[in-house]
């Protein structure tokens, strides 16, 4: 039996195992024996692993023949993806406001110490 | 190597040298990204891009508390610049640097006057946990606390 002793009470991936399976599956779907195979851990080890893993939500599980894949949740990568490209797209469209605003100065030696106000 | 999924990619071109943009991109950073994302408590009045490496992104508030919330990684004056990125989905600071994902920003000169950004933020999946709390949260404000206490539970619970 795997034993959870997380002391900071955090999450499934406060373990090294379950964050290296979740590393492996970043790159693609695997099956158990594909996982294990990279792991120095056994293959009732990896499944209990992953259990865990997919009872947070973090990885769901589908059969291929006689096989068991498992994958990242697509549901969940993808929302904290939809949010951060969300926040970069906002302050790429912001920044370029800033270089055209500042748009002529050859600025090196400007001192923008002035500018420090601006927030309220 | 696939990383589509776990990996957001933006870019911008903007129309000055590329001493500048990158100049622009360091010292103005407070400037530009959205500011509702405070992990303060009190409106911020500065944000710092310490420039270079092992330096941090510092937000620091009109109260004079201050929030580190990204390590600089790599410096490279005017053409790159990576950053970790220290947030969790539930906008709070990720201590364990693995459990981190990470910004890279290259900056190309097109021209002598134009530039092209791109960014890079990648490694997503590092922040594992949030990803529900994130899905559940997106609607309403209930959703966080909620998936935090069930994480608590997975975590705590005998094996």
């Amino acid at each position: 039996m795997i034993a959870y002793e997380d002391a900071s009470g955090w999450s499934a991936l406060a373990d090294g195992t379950r964050r290296a399976i979740v590393a492996s599956l970043a790159d693609g779907p695997r099956s158990v024996g594909e996982l294990a195979t990279g792991m120095p851990v056994s293959r009732p080890a990896v499944s209990q692993h992953l259990k865990v893993l997919k009872d947070a939500g973090l990885v769901s599980e589908h059969q291929e023949g006689t096989r068991h894949i498992y994958q990242l949740n697509p549901v969940a990568l993808a929302a904290l993806r939809d949010q951060l490209d969300t926040y970069w797209r906002r302050a790429l469209t912001n920044y370029a406001e800033v270089v055209s605003s500042d748009a002529q100065g050859p600025g090196e030696g400007e001192d923008r110490a002035g500018q420090k106000e601006k927030r309220p | 190597m696939t990383q589509t999924a776990a990996t957001v990619r933006r870019h911008v071109v903007v129309d000055t040298p590329i001493d500048r943009a990158f100049f622009l991109f360091t010292e103005r950073f407070g400037d530009f990204k959205p500011p509702e994302h405070n992990l303060l408590g009190a409106p911020i009045a500065e944000t710092v891009f310490e420039g270079r490496v092992g330096g941090h992104i510092v937000d620091r508030a009109v109260d004079g508390t201050e929030c580190r919330w990204a390590r600089v990684l790599v410096y490279e004056p005017p053409v790159r610049v990576v950053f970790s990125w220290d947030i969790s989905a539930e906008w709070s600071i990720v201590t364990n640097p693995e459990m981190t994902s990470e910004v890279e920003v290259r900056f190309l000169a097109e021209t002598p006057q134009r530039t092209r950004v791109e960014l890079e933020h990648r490694y997503l999946e590092r922040h594992g946990p949030a990803w529900e709390a994130v899905a559940e949260g997106v609607d309403g404000d209930e959703g966080w606390p909620f998936t935090w206490a069930r994480y608590a539970a997975l975590a705590t619970r005998g094996g």
